[in-house]
């Protein structure tokens, strides 16, 4: 049963969280007081930079039935789509560049070039997912209401199909994103899901309408003879921004390692926890500049958890002092290639289309989610000098400071000795096994040997009788 | 593509084509509309602007631009700006009405309004007869925009401007008898009118009398010499409080006898304009007196005031911790509101008057700046656009 109680899974004392608060508090301080014409300089530039891609690629598909000329454009079309939405519509919505006053690069008037509004997507984004990060029916972004990414949920047959699921999701995320995100800004101003018409239904057809002109009638029709190969050039197009979204999102908060949370954490939360709740539910992926852009910057999926807001372009900067932070608390900070890290959120997708007989783990000790009952049945060393403050501590033995080193022992530690001891115990389980196995053969033996002793002497006695008739 | 009636017509057709500028523009209409309208459904969601204003910044009418084209010193600390509107501007403004400008310092955009000195559809031969406007900017002490205006803007920088506003104008035609009241910066909207009444050659009785330090700082001083000059029905009367301390208004019967029955515009220091107010008042002819307040640029030190949501029509008091979200919902207002912690920017509505702070950093936010309800709270009197 995902995370219920933060400080006792994290191994923190109350007091610890406060202050990891107020450390990350100063790293967001110091960034804004900052921000200056550097900053400015680099959106306009990322913006400048995407308007010459975008013209460049529509441009060259004029000549798409060549087929060199067709694969730029499409490559062109591409980038530019990825680095509009990535890098610009999701950041820019989320008000990372409202501090320069500038009303054209600002959240309340960007619209993006995806299927669904800007202000829907930024209800059901900025809003449900930001505020309510991995808890469980919570957040929608969990899966996005089709597919079961942790075992928290219950099984229900139509999960088997999630491999295909996945599939159709990744290749038409935009509309998945826009369908979600109408449901959300339905479910926000009460309309009932059977009330197929409303307004927020008619922003979404306003705006997917508009989408769906543009990229498959209007511009194929300018392109004239060349209208089918712009027409699949542009399906291509959004179909790989589509794929490449889909990947970065999912790399985001699904690799092993990103937790889930309950909503009995969620309700007396603390500012501290909720920085927390952040950390521990997101995940990154390493990127050099080039990928970091192509991502929006969402390589840096933590940091940009824990500062929603800053501008996109400090988070490396930010991710060293996270980093410095979570060696000081001994915290864990979820990082892989972007290979791995998909892979792993792969790997859940297809685990959890299974019920839940076919699967080794609980939900509290699954690699999707855990939570602190993880580390109830594992025998911690005794810790002589405990810290006061935490109950949750004393009870489990668990010495904040180690007494040789004097480091500070956290999560971090405590997931490798749990990882340790759960082999130890899973070893020792299979070694009584063993023995069991063993004693038991050794019993069924002594008794063949017995029967067939026995059944020796009787048929040495029934010879005499024989003998004697 | 059809007009309402059902048959086709220009008129239906041209509303369609302009259909996707007329959604998002906050200019004027332009003569390009149509082609934008027709342009704008192949750039969606951006406007062509967004394009064309890479190529140069004027060429969009989405935002309001102008480029200035020269920078004129009046005193030691005031200067005059010759801007060149882009794409969308009205000219047809009325003198004395004031414009929203911002400028960019550092990566953000500061907003201020000041007063037009120039007369519509003004030209500059100087400028190619191009249409310009010009504005004046007197340094305040503290006021760090027009610090930066008057010893750092550089000729070319490109600006954005709001549309022309306000009410306090001369009308057309001019009343026959005038009394212009005004002291510093205050001279700069009765510039225009001025300006504007000598252009069209109807300059009816007009007495300005203007209070200013010394001799050095009034703004626009030969000017008003020389206007004093060439029409025989204009005087300028100048006050010097460097020497003859602050122009008492006990003093107007007799430098202006005849002031009651004169229609009257004043601009100025929020202390004298009081006390014109109250002075008319007392005369019992406050419908003739004009006044126009400008917005005090000052770091607010206030703590909480009363703040008005003004698409609403509501106003209450609050303190200083108070955040303006809450007191929308206690005033019953329809506030937008999302997570309350100031991540998800769906509380976002812009001041249009007075200074309100971010809570988080303690950082000052004041009108044209758009802020999270959820997180600000007033400092001193303001007004939201809600």
């Amino acid at each position: 049963m995902a995370i219920t109680d933060i400080k006792a899974f994290a191994h923190l004392t109350e007091a610890d969280i406060e202050t990891l608060g107020q450390e990350l508090d100063t790293i967001r301080r110091d960034v804004e007081l900052s921000l200056g014409e550097r900053d400015a300089k680099y959106i306009r530039r990322v913006i400048r930079a995407q308007r010459v891609l975008e013209a460049a690629g529509r441009a060259t598909l004029f000549g798409s039935r060549n087929r060199w000329a067709w694969l730029a454009g499409t490559g062109l079309l591409s980038v530019a789509k990825i680095i509009e939405n990535m890098e610009l519509g999701h950041n820019i919505s989320h008000g990372q560049w409202d501090w320069m006053n500038d009303p054209e690069i600002h959240s309340t008037s960007w619209e993006w070039d995806m299927t669904g509004a800007s202000s829907q997507w930024k209800r059901a984004h900025n809003y449900s997912h930001h505020t309510y990060t991995n808890i469980l029916d919570m957040d929608e972004d969990l899966g996005f209401g089709i597919l079961r990414m942790t075992r928290d949920e219950e099984w229900k047959p139509i999960n088997l199909a999630q491999p295909f699921a996945n599939l159709v999701l990744a290749a038409l995320f935009e509309w998945g994103i826009a369908l979600h995100d109408l449901d959300a800004a339905k479910s926000q101003l009460g309309i009932p899901k059977d009330q197929w018409f409303s307004a927020p239904t008619k922003d979404f057809l306003r705006k997917a309408g508009k989408q769906v002109v543009k990229d498959f009638v209007i511009y194929p029709a300018l392109t004239g003879p060349a209208w089918k190969s712009t027409l699949k050039a542009n399906a291509s197009a959004n179909l790989i921004r589509n794929l490449w979204a889909y990947a970065v999102i999912f790399c985001g908060h699904f690799p092993d390692g990103a937790q889930k949370f309950t909503e009995e954490q969620f309700e007396n939360e603390t500012q501290g926890e909720w920085y927390l709740r952040q950390m521990l539910g997101s995940a990154n992926f390493e990127a050099g500049p080039a990928m970091a852009l192509m991502s929006g910057n969402l390589s840096f999926q933590i940091e940009h958890h824990l500062f929603p807001d800053i501008p996109s372009n400090r988070y490396a900067q930010v991710s060293v002092k996270v980093k410095e932070l979570c060696d000081k608390y001994d915290l864990p900070y979820t990082t892989g290639s972007i290979g791995k890290q998909y892979l792993l959120a792969f790997r859940t997708i297809h685990k959890l289309a299974l019920p839940d007989q076919f699967l080794k783990r609980t939900s509290d000790d699954a690699p999707e989610t855990s939570s602190e009952r993880k580390f109830a049945g594992v025998t911690l060393p005794a810790m002589p000098s405990l810290p006061a403050g935490s109950e949750w501590l004393a009870e489990h033995n668990w010495a904040g400071v180690d007494p040789v080193t004097g480091e500070r022992r956290g999560l971090r530690s405590a997931l490798q000795e749990a990882k340790v001891a759960l082999k130890e115990k899973a070893l020792h389980e299979k070694a009584v096994l063993r023995e069991a196995k063993a004693s038991l053969q050794e019993k069924a033996r002594q008794e063949k040997d017995l029967l067939q002793t026995k059944a020796g002497r009787e048929r040495r006695l029934s010879r005499i009788l024989r003998r004697n008739r | 593509m059809a007009s309402k009636t059902g048959g086709f017509s220009v008129r239906g057709l041209r509303e369609w084509l302009e259909a996707p500028v007329a959604e998002g523009a906050t200019a004027g209409r332009t003569k390009l509309n149509a082609l934008r309208g027709a342009a704008a459904r192949i750039t969606t969601p951006l406007l062509p602007d967004d394009y064309l204003h890479l190529v140069n910044p004027l060429w969009s009418a989405r935002e309001l631009r102008g480029r200035i084209v020269a920078v004129r010193k009046e005193t030691s600390d005031s200067v005059t700006l010759v801007i060149k509107p882009g794409w969308g501007f009205d000219f047809k403004f009325s003198p004395g009405q004031y414009i929203g400008i911002g400028v960019l310092v550092e990566g953000r955009w500061h907003w201020r309004s000041y007063s037009l000195t120039c007369p519509p559809d003004w030209t500059d031969p100087e400028h190619k007869a191009k249409r310009l406007i010009s504005i004046a900017v007197k340094a305040m002490p503290e006021g760090f925009l027009s610090s930066h205006l008057v010893n750092g803007v550089a000729v070319g920088s490109v600006v954005r401007l709001a549309a022309p506003q306000g009410g306090f104008v001369l009308p057309e035609p001019p009343p026959a008898k005038v009394l212009f009241l005004t002291a510093g910066s205050g001279i700069t909207p009765v510039m225009a009118m001025l300006r504007t009444m000598d252009r069209r050659g109807v300059v009816p009785d007009v007495v300005h009398v203007h209070s200013s330090r010394t001799a050095d700082d009034v703004m626009f001083g030969n000017e008003l010499r020389e206007l004093h000059d060439k029409h025989p029905s204009f005087t300028a009367d100048l006050h010097f409080t460097g020497e003859h301390g602050k122009f008492a208004l006990a003093e107007l019967d007799e430098r202006v006898p005849d002031w009651r029955e004169r229609d009257t515009w004043a601009c100025g220091p929020i202390g004298m304009l009081d006390e014109i107010e109250k002075h008319w008042a007392a005369a019992g002819i406050p419908d003739q007196l004009h006044v126009e307040r400008f917005e005090i640029e000052r770091s607010a030190t206030g703590e909480g005031g009363t703040v008005t949501f003004a698409r609403a029509g509501r106003s209450l008091e609050v303190d200083g911790a108070t955040t303006l979200l809450q007191a929308g919902e206690s005033a019953g207002v329809q506030m937008p509101f999302g997570c309350r912690m100031g991540i998800c920017q769906t509380c976002v509505v812009t001041v249009t008057e007075g200074h309100v702070r971010d809570l988080r950093n303690g950082n000052e936010r004041r009108a044209g700046d758009k802020v999270q309800t959820c997180i600000s709270a007033a400092a001193g009197d303001c007004t939201l656009d809600v």
